[in-house]
């Protein structure tokens, strides 16, 4: 039986293909979104403006507070109520750029908070304008503080791309469960779908423990 | 938008929402608990030096880490009834959430032992203290403090995490707000009232958090 089942595993694995592509592409639309909100919403929230700093803890506080499930909820079955629609693909990606920018804002802003008042005050005093500030002598320095966290939130949000597929979109978890349906093994299905997340996920770890090592030398 | 947000409806599902929170809690409550066992275990398997220890628990470590918890949980709710094993959901989302944490926190518990210096651990030894006594009296203290805080994180995404058990139909605050999507078809009401009462619980837990923080990480452990 286990074998006549693998051999229809075998049979359909193109389909498994097909939504490692799909997991793949949630992914990196999304890390990139992810990174280029989250670091403006960092500069925001290690700013001295008060408001800024309240209005972006408030998103912070509320994306992080709630499961990410639930946020997906909100954005798929809430905005259309509203009178906003979306395919299940479009709001799987608000979701995933809404809450990886929430934690992604936290990381540069810690990186930020960690950089000393005198090289705010070296760069403001050889005349740089803010954003030469930032471009120039904060953020390099900040970046070796950001990146071992940013990469270990890269590994999360990848492994989040998989609660996408509660509202349809035929990612890796979705196909892992509409072929369970057909082909009764669990295990089998699950070990496949659970080895394509670990071919991806499993180098950016490398990577983060190495640069964890190098960065704290 | 927000104008026609019918509070009545919330009160009448209210107390749904109250066994759900308390099932919710109950779940992450037990998990956690387990988690912190599993930790201990799958940690100190980790760093002893008996290959056949070390090696099982690298693997289950980085197995983990590495595959997203809804695939876990999908994993066990298929899989265990092709075994023979028929538990019942929550039974089986209560042990992907226990082995889920367990590998964190063995994680979090080894960044927090190898965090003591070397030069304590040869003070330790040439005192004449054995290994029990070294891990009790020296080490085992001073990593407690930095892996208190940590250990307190992981416990607000395990609660966030017992969300994914909705998917698997147990009975827990997001099923209540799914539950009342389905039979008053009202989603703003059901699932802002359930992100309030995650909020909640997540405003509690991160108090925590940041005393603790506050608290234990006092000395020069890094």
């Amino acid at each position: 039986m286990m074998s006549f089942y693998f051999g229809r595993l075998v049979e359909i694995y193109p389909f498994f293909l097909k939504g490692l592509w799909m997991t793949s592409k949630i992914a990196f639309i999304s890390l990139v979104s992810c990174t280029l909100i989250g670091f403006i919403l960092g500069i925001f929230r290690s700013s001295n403006s008060l408001i800024l700093k309240r209005v972006v803890g408030v998103y912070v506080a509320f994306v992080r507070g709630t499961p990410f499930v639930v946020q997906i909820f909100i954005i798929f079955f809430i905005l259309p109520e509203w009178g906003i629609q979306l395919d299940a693909f479009a709001a799987a990606l608000l979701a995933m750029a809404i809450m990886g920018s929430a934690f992604i804002c936290e990381i540069v802003a810690g990186g930020i908070n960690s950089i000393s008042r005198g090289q705010w005050e070296a760069a403001t005093s050889s005349g740089l304008t803010l954003i030469q500030q930032l471009r120039l002598v904060i953020i390099p320095q900040a970046m070796k503080v950001i990146l071992p966290p940013l990469v270990g939130q890269y590994v999360l949000l990848i492994k989040d791309t998989s609660v996408v597929s509660v509202i349809g979109v035929m990612e890796l978890t979705r196909v892992g469960w509409v072929t369970v349906v057909r082909i009764p093994e669990g295990l089998m299905v699950f070990s496949l779908v659970g080895i394509l997340y670990f071919s991806i996920s499993y180098p950016l770890i490398l990577l983060s423990n190495y640069l964890e090592r190098k960065m704290s030398m | 938008m927000l104008v026609d947000f019918n509070f009545r409806v919330i009160f009448e599902y209210l107390p749904l929402f109250l066994t759900g929170l308390r099932s919710t809690f109950l779940i992450a409550v037990i998990s956690i608990a387990l988690a912190i066992v599993v930790g201990i275990i799958a940690c100190s398997c980790r760093i002893s030096s008996i290959k056949i220890l070390k090696y099982p628990a690298i693997a289950y470590i980085e197995i983990i880490r590495s595959t997203p918890l809804l695939v876990q949980i999908y994993f066990l709710y298929f899989g265990l009834p092709t075994l023979g094993l028929k538990i019942p959901e929550i039974q089986t989302g209560i042990l992907a959430l226990m082995l889920n944490s367990g590998a964190y926190i063995a994680e979090i518990i080894r960044a927090g032992i190898s965090s003591v210096d070397d030069g304590q651990i040869e003070a330790g030894v040439s005192s004449g203290l054995n290994y029990v006594q070294r891990m009790r009296l020296i080490i085992l203290p001073q990593a407690l403090g930095v892996t208190i805080p940590p250990l307190l994180g992981q416990n607000i995404v395990l609660v966030k995490d017992t969300a994914l058990l909705s998917l698997i139909s147990v009975m827990e605050l997001t099923r209540c707000g799914q539950t009342m999507t389905s039979e008053r078809f009202m989603p703003a009401e059901a699932f802002f009232t359930v992100a309030f009462f995650y909020m909640c619980l997540y405003f509690c837990l991160k108090a925590l958090a940041d005393w603790s923080q506050r608290k234990l990480i006092f000395r020069e452990a890094y």
